[in-house]
């Protein structure tokens, strides 16, 4: 089914289970307990862990496969959102067209840099890249302006002349995104007892779209063109010395992981319609390379995980301040309660860095392969005790190539 | 310290508990039940604090905080009351806003667009608050602004000084205590050409983006309707942190005067260049160099040490006022604290006490309610002297402060002084003023 | 002619302090393989090293002055510097103004330990994992490293000024018979360049004329080989470790009058410093130098009105057109070698 084998299609329905139930496993503590702090489960989180997700699957389908190491994909992303926030202001507040151009956009903007920057590899391609995005960053911030509103982001305005739509509602507000007609921000609110789960329309258009990215990427990964992407990564010069033209290969890849950004980018000006131009800053190219090593370069989930992880912990350990953690230990003694709220204390709220720094580290030291080992050997752990054989997903995790590209 | 917290969503259990392990569809498409967004229904009500926490401005983030927490503590009648005692609407009684107890939510706006409107969406999808306030630039005032608009709660600014935000980026939900570059512009003019005579040749250094340019354009066209020429407007990059490039030119260019329209770490870097080309102690055109910060915070400018002494510059607020509101802010802060608070610090407890008041004189936390009672709103006894929150475009016009730093503080905290008080008549411009033309208010958006 | 003078003087600069940076990070590079993104970091602690001492130098004990008030009223506490008390307000004062001077004697010894203890403790578990894994390695160090500073400094910049006699600038024009003002030079500006040629000077010569330097030279070129020869090249590499650290933390120190240390400059300078180092040619120490103070000169030039008014914003890009343009143009930047970091 769906041309791929069982192992594939049961990862597969997993993801769309995890996708589509989302809002409950998110949400495991009741609202209104101390523990709710830590849910994720509200619609702006859920949307930015399945986009940045995309994000992340994209980048993988360079990185993963062809070892090269693109510290400049932000840049895809931004033009994706910028496109996709024009579209509004001038066309529509239908999403549908807003994402294909911020798609068709990200996809020739990549064409034009991958062109020119896969004349090198290696470290050397890694800053041309860089160096790219890092002009559309410096530039979208001053001198365009114009185009892209600089400092403040590009805005929604009430005079927008958007050709079809009205500029402004009958009540004097801005219009909101929508699928014909579905607004992205209409929210089903269902309690359950103590819990209260959100359904969020943008999320779940945002979920199935992802399901559709991770579809489409895994038959990249198990396709002829997955394979020679593959060879690239394992022995370039070899593949060359076969009589093969490696260039138009990796520069598909590139351009194909750019339209990933670009969707995601799009997706993104879809549930809040502002492109900023940080959005293209090499710190959030850096996050994306984070993000698939974090989660494990080369496998099909661990980008995502990773994506998840990282924005995690930006949007829940950012928000716990000290009387969120005066309330966790208030039902022990005064002297205790303020000792362990002065330990806890630099890790959490402002510190929310300094708790993610270590964490990378620890990943990476602990875990090689990123946290989809960590997850294989919980997996292992449990088979063993189960007494079944162990059955090796080399497929998911291929060994770790030792350089960032050839 | 013990803490219950009862929220909407903690009210809505209690009233759920009955049917556990049964979905009960309540509300569909942004909670049509409720008349406006997170409408606070149990004992407490929720604001939400939306502060840069980590990055450059993370300093100026804790302050903020600081004070956020101190103005919930009078709002709920612990401490001294604070500013409380000298406001001039006496409706706050010290039980929370409406009888309901004040609680508050903190996030971290990373001083980026996203981040912070990320942050702000989860306060407002997740933690219920019915209002956002904080920020120190004015590129996430706006953004955030925006999705206050949008989501349908009442945004009150933070440290913004671009005229853009209750100018061409104004939006009915949002709310500005603080001054703008305009204001920077009028009050600074008249010091300047008083000190340093009106035929003086000015140099303009820009942060390249969208404050800095409205900064510039303010403060160019104050001193030149008083007769200063503009020599050269140079545009910097927002990353530079060495400005000697800049900076160099500056001298043989013929202008006796640099303005320096930086903030933050831009403005350290550039006045600490500045002063180590020696060029406040050369001579132009037979006068003195003079450098010019048109606007002043005190917490970065300690950054620029002793480079400051003798440099002009404005302020929306500063400790060593006198009067009677900012004597109190200040104690209560200090004694809290155990040092002076910074404007941002003073700027974000005035705007928690007057969305406190506007609901209180409202009746109601609904965003249509609370704005129409700030709209228009007389005050006194916030520490800038008797103020306006304009209809027009939800500005606040007060007198600000023309400084100057300190040639001998006594203290680390001691580094600016006030040199003038400008009236607020002063500053005022026009609602359609060319600076501020191109964005309309719109409709206020209870969201529901 | 005036301007161009000028900013090249500016551009040596600061071409001198993106050379020591770089330099650091070849070493780095070009000896043990690694990416190293906590470099940066290690500049800034550098930075750090100054403002450290120059509060260890001010500590103070505090007197009651009922004459005077703070802020809230009461009488006023004041401080006065154990230095001052100890050795008399006249030499207490010169040794407190010294303070950055006096830094690089401090930051040596600090700045060789933090480089040995990072690289037995961590970079040495790293030499034979992927590039990837290093870069996420380091750059949660670098994370780690600067949000310490952060907790102990805050955020905000700290005024740490040069030495007196160091303050203000020199009239260069004058000197070759120009007009007053028409290039005009800090002296302290002047005081880096000359350090960091010192410096540069000094890594060269060491690698140059030195047993140490000449197998560390070969250990780069193949580290196999001098491995076979019954050399322990770890050893070594772990003191070129320290070493690169110590040029990085100079480098940080002497910065410090120039602009005020925060706890973010090292992030600041990672990226410019990584296209420095790949401009210059990967594993090249001369190309690092030349790289940094071409760009620092080119990134001068940009900056002037003349330019910027042709093209505008030109001074944003400067740094990365350069960097593409050598890119294609040089294969493996301005002197790199053929095989280095290419796979």
């Amino acid at each position: 089914m769906l041309g791929i084998d069982k192992k594939d299609r049961n990862l597969l329905v997993v993801v769309a289970v995890l996708a589509l139930a989302a809002p409950f496993i998110l949400n495991p503590f009741p609202a209104g307990s101390e523990l709710a702090q830590f849910n994720a489960g509200y619609p702006d989180l859920m949307q930015r862990f399945v986009i940045f997700g995309i994000f992340a699957i994209g980048f993988n389908i360079l990185f993963g496969l062809t070892g090269y190491l693109s510290f400049g994909h932000a840049a895809f992303l931004g033009v994706g959102s910028y496109s996709a926030v024009w579209m509004f202001k001038l066309l529509s507040m239908n999403v549908l067209p807003a994402i294909i151009l911020s798609v068709i956009v990200a996809g020739l903007f990549s064409l034009l840099i991958g062109f020119v920057s896969l004349r090198r590899s290696g470290i050397y391609f890694s800053i041309l890249t860089l160096a790219f995005a890092q002009m559309s960053f410096n530039l979208a911030y001053s001198v365009l302006t114009p185009i892209t509103n600089g400092e403040t982001g590009l805005q929604l305005t009430l005079n927008d002349p958007r050709v079809l739509g009205s500029s402004a509602t009958a009540d004097g507000s801005i219009p909101v995104t929508n699928l014909f007609g579905l607004e992205m921000r209409s929210t089903y609110e269902m309690e359950v007892g103590a819990w209260l789960f959100q359904f969020n329309a943008g999320y779940y258009l945002c979920a199935f779209i992802m399901l559709a990215a991770f579809y489409l990427a895994m038959r990249i990964f198990r396709s002829p063109f997955g394979m020679m992407l593959r060879a690239i990564k394992t022995n370039q010069t070899r593949l060359n010395y076969t009589g093969l033209n490696s260039r138009p290969y990796t520069l598909a890849a590139f351009v194909i992981s750019g339209m990933y950004a670009g969707l995601a980018g799009g997706l993104m000006a879809s549930m809040d319609p502002l492109a900023g131009a940080e959005r293209m800053q090499w710190t959030a190219s850096g996050e994306v390379v984070l993000m698939t090593i974090l989660g494990g370069a080369g496998t099909m989930l661990g980008p995502v995980l990773g994506a998840g992880f990282i924005k995690y912990f930006e949007n829940i350990f950012s928000k716990i301040n000290d009387s969120v953690l005066h309330g966790w230990f208030a039902f022990l003694p005064d002297g205790m309660e303020n000792a362990l709220v002065t330990i806890v204390h630099p890790f959490v709220g402002k510190g929310w860095h300094l708790t993610l720094g270590l964490l990378f580290m620890a990943v990476v030291i602990f875990l090689p392969g990123g946290l989809i080992e960590g997850g294989q050997r919980i997996a292992k752990m449990f088979k063993k005790k189960k007494g079944s054989s162990s059955d090796d997903d080399s497929e998911h995790s291929p060994k770790q190539a030792p350089h960032v590209a050839e | 310290m013990s803490k219950t917290t009862l929220t909407r969503r903690g009210v809505l259990r209690s009233g759920a508990v009955a049917g556990a392990g049964v979905a009960l569809p309540t509300i569909f498409t942004a909670s049509s039940a409720a008349a406006y967004t997170n409408e606070p229904t149990g004992s407490t009500v929720t604001l939400g604090f939306n502060v840069p926490q980590t990055g450059p401005y993370a300093d100026e983030g804790a302050d903020e905080l600081r004070a956020y927490q101190l103005a919930v503590e009078h709002l709920n009648g612990e401490g001294d009351g604070g500013m409380m005692n000298t406001f001039s609407s006496k409706e706050l009684q010290g039980n929370g806003i409406l009888g309901k107890k004040v609680e508050f939510v903190t996030g971290d706006t990373q001083t980026k667009s996203d981040a912070a409107r990320a942050s702000a969406k989860s306060m407002i999808e997740k933690d219920g608050a019915v209002m956002i306030t904080g920020g120190s630039s004015s590129g996430v005032a706006i953004a955030v602004q925006g999705l206050c608009q949008e989501a349908g709660v009442i945004f009150m600014a933070g440290l913004t000084h671009s005229n853009d935000t209750t100018g061409k980026d104004k939006k009915a939900n949002g709310f500005r205590h603080f001054f703008n570059a305009y204001m920077s512009g009028a009050a600074l003019a008249p010091v300047l050409a008083a000190r340093y005579g009106a035929d003086r040749k000015a140099y303009h250094l820009t942060a390249d983006y969208t404050w800095g340019w409205t900064q510039e354009e303010s403060i160019a066209s104050a001193t030149e309707a008083l007769g200063w020429e503009t020599v050269e407007k140079v545009r910097t990059p927002l990353a530079a942190t060495d400005f000697s490039s800049y900076i160099a030119p500056v001298l043989n260019s013929g202008a006796d005067v640099l303005i320096l329209n930086h903030y933050g770490g831009n403005m350290v870097n550039s006045l600490t260049n500045a002063v180590q080309f020696g060029l406040r102690e050369k001579e132009v055109n037979g006068k003195n160099f003079e450098i010019v910060v048109p606007l002043y915070s005190r917490l970065m400018a300690k950054g620029a040490g002793a480079n400051v002494k003798g440099i002009l510059g404005s302020t929306n607020w500063h400790w060593s006022l006198q009067d009677d509101a900012s004597k109190a802010f200040v104690k209560s802060f200090g004694t809290k604290y155990g040092f002076p608070p910074s404007q941002a610090a003073h700027t974000v407890y005035c705007q928690t006490l007057l969305y406190a008041d506007a609901c209180q004189r409202a009746g109601t936390f609904n965003p249509c309610g609370v704005g129409q009672a700030l709209e228009g709103f007389e005050f006194d006894g916030l520490g800038n002297g008797p103020t306006l929150y304009r209809a027009d475009d939800h500005q606040c016009f007060k007198d600000v402060l023309v400084v100057q730093g300190k040639e001998n503080p006594t203290s680390e905290f001691d580094l600016l002084e006030v040199v003038e008080v400008t009236p607020a008549a002063q500053v005022t411009y026009d609602p359609d003023h060319p600076m501020f033309a191109g964005g309309q208010l719109g409709t206020c958006n209870p969201g529901a | 002619m005036d301007a161009i003078l000028l900013q090249t003087l500016n551009g040596l600069d600061k071409g001198s302090a993106y050379a020591l940076i770089a330099l650091g990070l070849t070493l780095i590079f070009g000896t043990l393989g690694v990416v190293n993104f906590a470099h940066g970091a290690l500049f800034m602690i550098g930075s750090f090293c100054a403002v450290t001492l120059s509060r260890l130098l001010t500590l103070s004990f505090e007197t009651v002055d009922p004459t005077k008030t703070d802020f809230l009223g009461n009488p006023a506490k004041v401080k006065t510097p154990y230095v001052e008390a100890w050795f008399g307000p006249e030499a207490g004062g010169t040794i407190i103004d010294w303070a950055v001077p006096l830094a690089i004697i401090f930051a040596i010894p600090v700045m060789i330990a933090i480089g040995y203890a990072m690289e037995r403790g961590l970079i040495k578990h790293f030499y034979k994992r992927p590039h990837a894994d290093q870069i996420l390695v380091t750059f949660g160090l670098a994370i780690v490293l600067q949000e310490v500073i952060k907790y102990f400094f805050g955020a905000n910049p700290i005024p740490t000024p040069a030495p007196e006699v160091f303050k203000g600038s020199f009239d260069f024009g004058m000197l070759i018979g120009m007009d007053a003002n028409a290039v005009i030079y800090p002296y302290w500006r002047m005081v880096y360049f000359f350090f960091a040629a010192l410096i540069i000077g000094g890594v060269f010569a060491f690698l140059q004329f030195t047993t140490f330097g000449m197998v560390v030279r070969a250990g780069m070129a193949d580290r196999e080989t001098v491995g076979l020869l019954g050399i322990n090249i770890d050893r070594k590499f772990t003191i070129m470790f320290g070493i690169a650290a110590a040029v990085a933390g100079l480098a940080g120190v002497m910065y410090t009058p120039i602009n005020s240390p925060n706890y973010h400059m090292g992030m600041d300078f990672l990226v410019l410093s990584f296209v420095v180092v790949v401009v210059g040619g990967m594993g090249s120490l001369p190309g690092a130098v030349l790289a940094g103070f071409m760009l620092g000169i080119l990134e001068s030039f940009a900056s002037m009105n003349a330019i910027k008014a042709i093209i505008p914003g030109i001074d944003q890009i400067i740094i990365y057109v350069v960097a593409i343009v050598i890119l294609l143009t040089r294969p493996r930047g301005l002197m790199g070698r053929k095989g280095v970091m290419e796979d």
